[in-house]
Protein backbone atom coordinates (compact mmCIF):
# COMPACT_ATOMS: atom_id res chain seq x y z
CA UNK A 1 0.00 0.00 0.00
CA UNK A 2 3.08 2.41 -0.19
CA UNK A 3 2.19 3.80 -3.66
CA UNK A 4 -1.18 5.24 -3.34
CA UNK A 5 -0.84 8.11 -5.59
CA UNK A 6 -1.28 11.66 -4.29
CA UNK A 7 -5.08 12.70 -3.85
CA UNK A 8 -5.67 15.86 -6.49
CA UNK A 9 -4.67 16.67 -9.76
CA UNK A 10 -1.77 14.82 -9.99
CA UNK A 11 -3.82 11.91 -9.30
CA UNK A 12 -5.60 11.15 -13.12
CA UNK A 13 -2.32 12.37 -14.41
CA UNK A 14 -0.52 9.36 -12.19
CA UNK A 15 -3.18 7.03 -13.84
CA UNK A 16 -2.04 7.69 -17.60
CA UNK A 17 1.09 6.89 -17.00
CA UNK A 18 0.41 3.68 -15.32
CA UNK A 19 -1.60 3.18 -19.11
CA UNK A 20 1.47 4.10 -20.66
CA UNK A 21 3.67 1.43 -18.58
CA UNK A 22 1.63 -0.89 -19.88
CA UNK A 23 2.62 -0.15 -23.62
CA UNK A 24 5.92 -1.75 -23.43
CA UNK A 25 5.71 -5.43 -24.22
CA UNK A 26 7.15 -6.78 -21.15
CA UNK A 27 5.38 -5.07 -18.89
CA UNK A 28 2.51 -5.94 -20.47
CA UNK A 29 3.09 -9.37 -20.71
CA UNK A 30 2.12 -10.78 -17.54
CA UNK A 31 -0.90 -7.87 -17.60
CA UNK A 32 -2.38 -10.00 -20.46
CA UNK A 33 -1.52 -13.86 -18.70
CA UNK A 34 -3.83 -12.30 -16.13
CA UNK A 35 -6.88 -10.99 -18.41
CA UNK A 36 -6.89 -13.90 -20.28
CA UNK A 37 -8.80 -16.07 -18.24
CA UNK A 38 -10.92 -13.21 -18.12
CA UNK A 39 -12.17 -13.38 -21.33
CA UNK A 40 -11.66 -17.33 -22.22
CA UNK A 41 -14.09 -18.32 -19.53
CA UNK A 42 -16.88 -15.86 -20.08
CA UNK A 43 -16.23 -16.81 -23.97
CA UNK A 44 -16.79 -20.45 -23.15
CA UNK A 45 -19.97 -19.89 -21.19
CA UNK A 46 -21.11 -17.07 -23.44
CA UNK A 47 -20.68 -19.66 -26.56
CA UNK A 48 -22.34 -22.48 -24.18
CA UNK A 49 -25.44 -20.37 -23.57
CA UNK A 50 -25.79 -18.83 -27.04
CA UNK A 51 -25.83 -22.34 -28.64
CA UNK A 52 -28.23 -23.35 -26.22
CA UNK A 53 -30.67 -20.84 -26.85
CA UNK A 54 -29.66 -20.96 -30.79
CA UNK A 55 -30.54 -24.90 -31.00
CA UNK A 56 -33.38 -25.46 -28.41
CA UNK A 57 -34.88 -22.44 -27.51
CA UNK A 58 -35.35 -19.82 -30.29
CA UNK A 59 -38.51 -20.99 -32.98
CA UNK A 60 -37.87 -23.26 -35.91
CA UNK A 61 -38.34 -20.51 -38.98
CA UNK A 62 -41.49 -20.78 -40.90
CA UNK A 63 -39.85 -20.49 -44.31
CA UNK A 64 -36.02 -22.30 -43.77
CA UNK A 65 -36.64 -24.63 -41.13
CA UNK A 66 -34.13 -25.81 -38.90
CA UNK A 67 -31.09 -24.77 -41.64
CA UNK A 68 -32.11 -20.98 -40.50
CA UNK A 69 -29.86 -21.59 -37.34
CA UNK A 70 -26.50 -21.45 -38.79
CA UNK A 71 -27.11 -17.85 -38.75
CA UNK A 72 -26.27 -18.04 -34.92
CA UNK A 73 -22.80 -18.36 -35.86
CA UNK A 74 -22.36 -17.11 -39.92
CA UNK A 75 -23.11 -13.76 -38.29
CA UNK A 76 -21.29 -13.10 -35.71
CA UNK A 77 -18.53 -14.18 -37.75
CA UNK A 78 -19.20 -12.42 -40.91
CA UNK A 79 -19.39 -8.76 -38.13
CA UNK A 80 -16.61 -10.24 -36.58
CA UNK A 81 -14.41 -10.51 -39.79
CA UNK A 82 -15.41 -7.05 -40.65
CA UNK A 83 -14.81 -5.09 -37.13
CA UNK A 84 -11.43 -6.89 -36.71
CA UNK A 85 -10.39 -5.83 -39.97
CA UNK A 86 -11.30 -1.82 -39.01
CA UNK A 87 -9.37 -2.74 -35.85
CA UNK A 88 -6.29 -4.49 -36.76
CA UNK A 89 -5.93 -1.21 -39.38
CA UNK A 90 -6.10 0.88 -36.32
CA UNK A 91 -3.50 -0.72 -34.22
CA UNK A 92 -1.54 -0.56 -37.36
CA UNK A 93 -1.71 2.51 -37.87
CA UNK A 94 -0.62 3.73 -33.94
CA UNK A 95 2.17 1.37 -33.95
CA UNK A 96 3.36 2.76 -37.48
CA UNK A 97 2.98 6.07 -36.27
CA UNK A 98 3.93 6.25 -32.73
CA UNK A 99 6.25 3.74 -33.05
CA UNK A 100 4.68 1.64 -30.32
CA UNK A 101 5.61 -2.01 -30.70
CA UNK A 102 3.06 -3.71 -28.77
CA UNK A 103 0.33 -1.95 -30.77
CA UNK A 104 2.35 -3.86 -34.00
CA UNK A 105 2.37 -6.77 -32.28
CA UNK A 106 -1.50 -6.36 -31.53
CA UNK A 107 -1.98 -5.77 -35.35
CA UNK A 108 -0.52 -9.28 -36.53
CA UNK A 109 -2.01 -11.26 -33.29
CA UNK A 110 -5.53 -9.85 -34.63
CA UNK A 111 -5.10 -10.56 -37.91
CA UNK A 112 -4.92 -14.47 -38.27
CA UNK A 113 -8.13 -14.36 -35.91
CA UNK A 114 -9.67 -11.83 -38.20
CA UNK A 115 -9.04 -14.57 -40.98
CA UNK A 116 -10.42 -17.15 -39.08
CA UNK A 117 -13.75 -15.43 -38.73
CA UNK A 118 -13.80 -14.20 -42.20
CA UNK A 119 -13.03 -18.07 -43.42
CA UNK A 120 -15.82 -19.46 -41.47
CA UNK A 121 -18.49 -17.19 -41.89
CA UNK A 122 -17.55 -18.13 -45.88
CA UNK A 123 -17.91 -21.60 -45.09
CA UNK A 124 -21.25 -21.24 -43.22
CA UNK A 125 -22.57 -19.22 -45.40
CA UNK A 126 -22.15 -22.33 -48.17
CA UNK A 127 -23.51 -24.60 -45.69
CA UNK A 128 -26.57 -21.83 -45.12
CA UNK A 129 -27.29 -21.45 -48.63
CA UNK A 130 -27.24 -24.73 -49.70
CA UNK A 131 -30.09 -26.13 -48.32
CA UNK A 132 -32.03 -22.51 -48.44
CA UNK A 133 -30.75 -21.33 -51.99
CA UNK A 134 -29.58 -24.94 -53.60
CA UNK A 135 -26.03 -23.44 -54.25
CA UNK A 136 -22.66 -23.41 -52.49
CA UNK A 137 -21.85 -20.64 -54.10
CA UNK A 138 -23.75 -17.43 -55.70
CA UNK A 139 -21.90 -13.94 -56.23
CA UNK A 140 -23.93 -11.83 -54.00
CA UNK A 141 -22.71 -8.70 -53.15
CA UNK A 142 -21.99 -9.49 -49.37
CA UNK A 143 -20.57 -13.00 -49.97
CA UNK A 144 -18.37 -11.51 -52.87
CA UNK A 145 -17.18 -8.24 -50.63
CA UNK A 146 -16.54 -11.13 -47.63
CA UNK A 147 -14.40 -12.97 -49.79
CA UNK A 148 -12.04 -9.77 -50.98
CA UNK A 149 -11.87 -9.06 -47.23
CA UNK A 150 -10.38 -12.44 -46.95
CA UNK A 151 -8.20 -11.69 -49.75
CA UNK A 152 -6.67 -8.55 -47.66
CA UNK A 153 -6.00 -10.67 -44.80
CA UNK A 154 -4.01 -12.98 -46.85
CA UNK A 155 -2.25 -10.21 -47.70
CA UNK A 156 -1.46 -8.80 -44.91
CA UNK A 157 -0.59 -11.97 -43.08
CA UNK A 158 1.96 -13.45 -45.89
CA UNK A 159 3.53 -9.68 -46.10
CA UNK A 160 4.44 -9.62 -42.50
CA UNK A 161 5.37 -13.35 -43.30
CA UNK A 162 8.01 -12.27 -46.29
CA UNK A 163 9.55 -10.06 -44.07
CA UNK A 164 12.04 -11.25 -41.45
CA UNK A 165 12.79 -7.99 -39.67
CA UNK A 166 9.84 -7.59 -37.51
CA UNK A 167 10.07 -3.82 -37.33
CA UNK A 168 10.30 -3.68 -41.00
CA UNK A 169 6.85 -6.21 -41.44
CA UNK A 170 4.81 -3.75 -38.71
CA UNK A 171 5.39 -0.90 -40.97
CA UNK A 172 5.07 -2.67 -43.85
CA UNK A 173 1.74 -4.45 -42.93
CA UNK A 174 0.45 -1.01 -41.60
CA UNK A 175 0.93 0.42 -44.87
CA UNK A 176 -1.09 -2.38 -46.69
CA UNK A 177 -4.00 -2.58 -44.24
CA UNK A 178 -3.88 1.51 -44.05
CA UNK A 179 -4.37 1.55 -48.01
CA UNK A 180 -6.67 -1.54 -47.54
CA UNK A 181 -9.26 0.21 -45.29
CA UNK A 182 -9.18 3.16 -47.33
CA UNK A 183 -10.39 0.63 -50.35
CA UNK A 184 -12.50 -1.08 -48.45
CA UNK A 185 -15.70 1.09 -48.61
CA UNK A 186 -14.91 1.55 -52.46
CA UNK A 187 -14.79 -2.40 -53.26
CA UNK A 188 -17.86 -2.80 -51.26
CA UNK A 189 -19.74 -0.10 -53.05
CA UNK A 190 -17.83 -1.52 -56.68
CA UNK A 191 -19.26 -4.86 -55.75
CA UNK A 192 -22.69 -4.23 -54.68
CA UNK A 193 -22.71 -2.16 -57.97
CA UNK A 194 -21.60 -4.95 -60.41
CA UNK A 195 -23.96 -7.40 -58.39
CA UNK A 196 -27.01 -5.63 -59.09
CA UNK A 197 -26.10 -5.00 -62.61
CA UNK A 198 -25.56 -8.54 -63.51
CA UNK A 199 -28.12 -10.75 -61.15
CA UNK A 200 -31.48 -10.75 -62.32
CA UNK A 201 -32.92 -12.62 -59.26
CA UNK A 202 -32.06 -10.57 -55.91
CA UNK A 203 -31.50 -12.74 -53.46
CA UNK A 204 -31.97 -10.95 -49.84
CA UNK A 205 -30.82 -12.40 -46.87
CA UNK A 206 -32.66 -12.60 -44.01
CA UNK A 207 -35.32 -10.99 -45.92
CA UNK A 208 -37.98 -10.94 -42.89
CA UNK A 209 -38.54 -7.46 -41.47
CA UNK A 210 -38.23 -8.84 -38.08
CA UNK A 211 -36.73 -11.50 -36.18
CA UNK A 212 -38.33 -13.58 -33.47
CA UNK A 213 -36.66 -11.92 -29.61
CA UNK A 214 -35.30 -15.48 -28.90
CA UNK A 215 -33.25 -15.26 -32.37
CA UNK A 216 -31.67 -11.99 -31.58
CA UNK A 217 -31.10 -12.90 -28.46
CA UNK A 218 -29.17 -15.68 -29.44
CA UNK A 219 -27.34 -14.26 -32.15
CA UNK A 220 -26.37 -10.99 -29.69
CA UNK A 221 -25.36 -13.70 -26.84
CA UNK A 222 -22.61 -15.52 -29.76
CA UNK A 223 -21.72 -11.97 -30.91
CA UNK A 224 -20.26 -11.35 -27.18
CA UNK A 225 -18.85 -14.41 -26.92
CA UNK A 226 -17.09 -14.28 -30.53
CA UNK A 227 -15.78 -11.19 -28.96
CA UNK A 228 -14.44 -12.52 -25.55
CA UNK A 229 -13.22 -15.52 -27.69
CA UNK A 230 -11.41 -12.76 -30.23
CA UNK A 231 -9.76 -10.94 -27.18
CA UNK A 232 -8.74 -14.20 -25.50
CA UNK A 233 -7.03 -15.64 -28.25
CA UNK A 234 -5.32 -12.05 -29.64
CA UNK A 235 -4.13 -12.13 -26.24
CA UNK A 236 -2.44 -15.71 -26.00
CA UNK A 237 -1.16 -14.83 -29.19
CA UNK A 238 -0.04 -11.57 -28.56
CA UNK A 239 2.26 -13.37 -25.41
CA UNK A 240 3.54 -15.79 -28.02
CA UNK A 241 4.57 -12.47 -30.00
CA UNK A 242 5.93 -10.70 -27.17
CA UNK A 243 8.26 -13.65 -26.14
CA UNK A 244 9.91 -14.41 -29.55
CA UNK A 245 10.68 -11.07 -30.40
CA UNK A 246 11.42 -9.72 -26.74
CA UNK A 247 13.56 -13.50 -26.07
CA UNK A 248 17.17 -11.66 -26.43
CA UNK A 249 15.78 -8.57 -24.15
CA UNK A 250 17.55 -8.91 -20.79
CA UNK A 251 15.36 -6.93 -19.13
CA UNK A 252 12.49 -9.46 -20.04
CA UNK A 253 14.49 -12.03 -17.88
CA UNK A 254 13.70 -9.23 -15.35
CA UNK A 255 10.24 -9.88 -15.07
CA UNK A 256 10.45 -14.05 -14.49
CA UNK A 257 9.43 -15.49 -17.78
CA UNK B 1 12.83 16.90 -60.56
CA UNK B 2 9.63 14.60 -61.96
CA UNK B 3 10.26 15.43 -65.46
CA UNK B 4 14.23 14.10 -64.77
CA UNK B 5 12.55 11.01 -63.34
CA UNK B 6 9.95 10.36 -65.78
CA UNK B 7 13.11 10.88 -68.94
CA UNK B 8 15.78 8.85 -66.87
CA UNK B 9 13.14 6.06 -66.53
CA UNK B 10 11.97 6.08 -70.15
CA UNK B 11 15.56 5.86 -71.48
CA UNK B 12 17.04 3.18 -69.10
CA UNK B 13 13.35 1.10 -70.72
CA UNK B 14 14.29 2.11 -73.95
CA UNK B 15 17.44 0.62 -73.39
CA UNK B 16 15.72 -2.87 -72.55
CA UNK B 17 13.27 -2.94 -75.12
CA UNK B 18 12.75 -6.69 -74.93
CA UNK B 19 11.17 -6.39 -71.16
CA UNK B 20 8.51 -3.70 -72.48
CA UNK B 21 8.02 -6.09 -75.67
CA UNK B 22 7.59 -9.31 -73.61
CA UNK B 23 4.74 -7.80 -71.44
CA UNK B 24 2.88 -7.05 -74.34
CA UNK B 25 3.33 -10.17 -76.02
CA UNK B 26 2.41 -11.61 -72.34
CA UNK B 27 -1.04 -9.63 -72.84
CA UNK B 28 -1.60 -10.72 -76.26
CA UNK B 29 -1.15 -14.37 -75.54
CA UNK B 30 -3.08 -14.56 -72.34
CA UNK B 31 -5.98 -12.67 -74.48
CA UNK B 32 -5.50 -14.90 -77.20
CA UNK B 33 -5.55 -18.00 -74.73
CA UNK B 34 -9.07 -17.69 -74.17
CA UNK B 35 -11.47 -18.44 -77.34
CA UNK B 36 -9.26 -21.37 -77.54
CA UNK B 37 -9.81 -22.65 -74.26
CA UNK B 38 -13.70 -21.56 -74.14
CA UNK B 39 -14.66 -22.05 -77.81
CA UNK B 40 -15.40 -19.69 -81.14
CA UNK B 41 -19.04 -19.14 -80.57
CA UNK B 42 -19.11 -14.90 -81.31
CA UNK B 43 -21.71 -14.60 -78.77
CA UNK B 44 -20.11 -16.15 -75.80
CA UNK B 45 -16.76 -14.33 -77.01
CA UNK B 46 -18.40 -11.05 -77.20
CA UNK B 47 -20.00 -11.20 -73.72
CA UNK B 48 -16.64 -12.48 -72.03
CA UNK B 49 -14.54 -10.16 -74.05
CA UNK B 50 -14.36 -6.92 -71.67
CA UNK B 51 -14.00 -9.27 -68.45
CA UNK B 52 -10.99 -10.88 -70.66
CA UNK B 53 -9.08 -8.18 -72.12
CA UNK B 54 -8.87 -6.69 -68.72
CA UNK B 55 -7.91 -9.35 -66.17
CA UNK B 56 -5.03 -9.73 -68.79
CA UNK B 57 -4.24 -6.22 -68.51
CA UNK B 58 -4.20 -6.33 -64.76
CA UNK B 59 -1.59 -9.93 -65.04
CA UNK B 60 0.78 -8.36 -67.64
CA UNK B 61 0.83 -5.48 -65.27
CA UNK B 62 2.19 -7.46 -62.44
CA UNK B 63 4.57 -8.48 -64.27
CA UNK B 64 6.36 -5.58 -65.20
CA UNK B 65 5.77 -4.19 -61.05
CA UNK B 66 8.31 -6.24 -59.99
CA UNK B 67 10.68 -4.25 -61.99
CA UNK B 68 9.77 -0.95 -60.60
CA UNK B 69 11.76 -0.46 -57.95
CA UNK B 70 13.74 -3.04 -57.88
CA UNK B 71 16.55 -2.48 -61.00
CA UNK B 72 17.18 0.90 -59.03
CA UNK B 73 17.27 -0.65 -55.70
CA UNK B 74 19.68 -3.22 -56.84
CA UNK B 75 22.32 -0.76 -58.14
CA UNK B 76 21.88 1.73 -55.10
CA UNK B 77 20.32 4.47 -57.24
CA UNK B 78 16.96 4.45 -54.94
CA UNK B 79 19.17 4.76 -51.81
CA UNK B 80 20.31 8.51 -53.52
CA UNK B 81 16.93 9.45 -54.50
CA UNK B 82 16.11 9.05 -51.42
CA UNK B 83 18.16 11.46 -50.00
CA UNK B 84 17.67 14.38 -52.60
CA UNK B 85 15.91 17.33 -50.82
CA UNK B 86 13.40 16.46 -53.21
CA UNK B 87 10.00 15.24 -51.72
CA UNK B 88 9.82 11.34 -52.35
CA UNK B 89 6.58 11.55 -53.67
CA UNK B 90 7.11 13.11 -56.38
CA UNK B 91 10.29 10.26 -57.43
CA UNK B 92 7.25 7.87 -56.72
CA UNK B 93 5.29 9.77 -58.85
CA UNK B 94 7.68 10.29 -61.92
CA UNK B 95 8.43 6.66 -61.37
CA UNK B 96 5.22 5.88 -61.37
CA UNK B 97 4.32 7.88 -64.70
CA UNK B 98 7.61 6.47 -66.46
CA UNK B 99 5.87 2.68 -65.26
CA UNK B 100 2.25 3.44 -66.98
CA UNK B 101 3.95 5.07 -70.05
CA UNK B 102 6.30 2.15 -70.41
CA UNK B 103 4.16 -0.97 -69.28
CA UNK B 104 0.53 0.49 -69.84
CA UNK B 105 0.28 2.67 -72.84
CA UNK B 106 1.14 -0.19 -75.28
CA UNK B 107 -1.34 -2.65 -73.89
CA UNK B 108 -4.06 -0.04 -74.51
CA UNK B 109 -2.96 0.68 -77.41
CA UNK B 110 -2.85 -3.03 -78.33
CA UNK B 111 -6.34 -3.73 -76.55
CA UNK B 112 -8.27 -2.13 -79.67
CA UNK B 113 -6.66 -4.94 -82.01
CA UNK B 114 -7.52 -7.49 -79.56
CA UNK B 115 -10.87 -6.52 -79.36
CA UNK B 116 -11.30 -7.36 -82.78
CA UNK B 117 -10.37 -11.29 -82.06
CA UNK B 118 -13.83 -11.19 -79.76
CA UNK B 119 -15.56 -9.52 -82.75
CA UNK B 120 -16.05 -6.45 -80.74
CA UNK B 121 -17.76 -2.88 -82.84
CA UNK B 122 -15.95 -0.39 -83.69
CA UNK B 123 -17.87 1.90 -80.90
CA UNK B 124 -17.03 -0.93 -78.43
CA UNK B 125 -13.52 -1.00 -79.33
CA UNK B 126 -13.46 2.90 -78.52
CA UNK B 127 -15.22 2.60 -75.03
CA UNK B 128 -12.72 0.01 -74.35
CA UNK B 129 -9.71 1.89 -75.45
CA UNK B 130 -11.33 4.72 -73.17
CA UNK B 131 -11.30 2.45 -70.18
CA UNK B 132 -8.39 1.40 -70.13
CA UNK B 133 -6.44 4.98 -70.81
CA UNK B 134 -8.24 5.88 -67.10
CA UNK B 135 -7.77 2.52 -65.67
CA UNK B 136 -4.21 1.55 -66.16
CA UNK B 137 -2.64 4.26 -64.36
CA UNK B 138 -4.76 2.78 -61.21
CA UNK B 139 -2.94 -0.08 -61.88
CA UNK B 140 0.30 1.43 -61.90
CA UNK B 141 -0.55 3.69 -59.06
CA UNK B 142 -1.56 0.96 -56.84
CA UNK B 143 1.12 -1.10 -58.14
CA UNK B 144 3.76 1.60 -56.29
CA UNK B 145 2.27 1.05 -53.57
CA UNK B 146 2.45 -3.06 -53.66
CA UNK B 147 6.21 -3.03 -55.73
CA UNK B 148 7.49 -0.24 -52.38
CA UNK B 149 6.04 -3.05 -50.14
CA UNK B 150 7.50 -6.19 -51.49
CA UNK B 151 11.36 -4.57 -52.03
CA UNK B 152 13.91 -6.68 -51.85
CA UNK B 153 11.97 -9.55 -50.11
CA UNK B 154 12.14 -13.16 -51.00
CA UNK B 155 9.05 -14.58 -53.51
CA UNK B 156 8.69 -10.86 -54.14
CA UNK B 157 7.13 -11.66 -57.18
CA UNK B 158 4.20 -13.88 -56.06
CA UNK B 159 3.63 -12.03 -52.94
CA UNK B 160 2.81 -8.84 -54.88
CA UNK B 161 0.18 -10.30 -56.76
CA UNK B 162 -1.27 -11.16 -53.35
CA UNK B 163 -1.17 -7.97 -51.91
CA UNK B 164 -2.36 -5.50 -55.15
CA UNK B 165 -4.91 -7.92 -57.20
CA UNK B 166 -7.79 -7.72 -54.61
CA UNK B 167 -7.13 -3.73 -54.77
CA UNK B 168 -7.71 -3.37 -57.97
CA UNK B 169 -10.97 -4.89 -57.99
CA UNK B 170 -12.92 -1.55 -58.50
CA UNK B 171 -10.82 -0.68 -61.45
CA UNK B 172 -11.88 -4.73 -62.76
CA UNK B 173 -15.53 -4.05 -61.98
CA UNK B 174 -15.67 -0.40 -63.76
CA UNK B 175 -13.54 -0.71 -66.49
CA UNK B 176 -15.14 -3.96 -67.84
CA UNK B 177 -18.39 -2.77 -66.51
CA UNK B 178 -17.90 0.47 -69.04
CA UNK B 179 -17.60 -1.53 -72.29
CA UNK B 180 -19.92 -4.66 -70.70
CA UNK B 181 -22.57 -1.55 -70.83
CA UNK B 182 -21.82 -0.72 -74.08
CA UNK B 183 -22.21 -4.11 -75.70
CA UNK B 184 -25.49 -4.44 -73.85
CA UNK B 185 -26.86 -1.31 -75.47
CA UNK B 186 -26.57 1.23 -72.43
CA UNK B 187 -24.28 4.19 -71.80
CA UNK B 188 -20.78 3.21 -70.05
CA UNK B 189 -20.76 6.81 -68.98
CA UNK B 190 -21.58 6.08 -65.51
CA UNK B 191 -19.11 2.88 -65.29
CA UNK B 192 -16.55 5.54 -66.96
CA UNK B 193 -16.77 8.76 -64.46
CA UNK B 194 -16.26 5.77 -61.51
CA UNK B 195 -13.16 4.38 -63.04
CA UNK B 196 -12.19 8.45 -63.10
CA UNK B 197 -13.12 9.10 -59.77
CA UNK B 198 -11.10 5.76 -58.95
CA UNK B 199 -8.05 7.06 -60.84
CA UNK B 200 -7.93 10.43 -59.24
CA UNK B 201 -8.41 8.67 -55.62
CA UNK B 202 -5.43 6.59 -56.29
CA UNK B 203 -3.53 9.42 -57.77
CA UNK B 204 -3.92 11.12 -54.13
CA UNK B 205 -3.08 8.67 -51.82
CA UNK B 206 -0.71 6.18 -53.53
CA UNK B 207 2.17 8.15 -54.64
CA UNK B 208 2.38 8.93 -50.47
CA UNK B 209 1.85 5.68 -49.48
CA UNK B 210 4.28 4.29 -51.86
CA UNK B 211 7.04 6.80 -50.41
CA UNK B 212 5.89 5.78 -46.62
CA UNK B 213 6.75 2.03 -47.80
CA UNK B 214 10.22 2.97 -49.49
CA UNK B 215 11.18 4.33 -46.65
CA UNK B 216 10.20 1.46 -44.24
CA UNK B 217 11.76 -0.79 -47.36
CA UNK B 218 14.58 1.03 -47.47
CA UNK B 219 15.66 1.86 -43.82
Amino acid sequence: MKNIGPIGPIGPIRKIMNLYKYASPATFYPLAGKMIPWFAIPAALLFAAGLFVGFFIAPTDFQQGDAYRIIFIHVPAAWMGMFLYVLLAIYAGIGWAFNARLSSMMASSIAITGAMFTSISLVTGAFWGKPTWGTWWVWDARMTSTLILLFLYIGFISLQAAIDDPRRADRAGAVLALVGVINVPIIYFSVQWWNTLHQGATIRILGKPTIAPPMLAAMLIMLAACWFYSVAVVLIRLRCIILEREQNASRFAEVGV
Amino acid sequence: MLRWIVWRDLMLAWRRRADMLSTVFFFVIVVSLFPLGIGPETQLLRTIAPGVVWVAALLASMLSLGRLFANDYHDGTLEQLLLTPQPLFLVVLGKTLAHWIVAEVPLVLIAPVVGVQFDLGRETLWILFASLLLGTPVLSLIGSVGAALTLGLRGGGVLISLLVLPLYIPALIFGAGAVEADIMGTSPAANLYLLGAFAIVSLLFSPWAAAAALRISLE
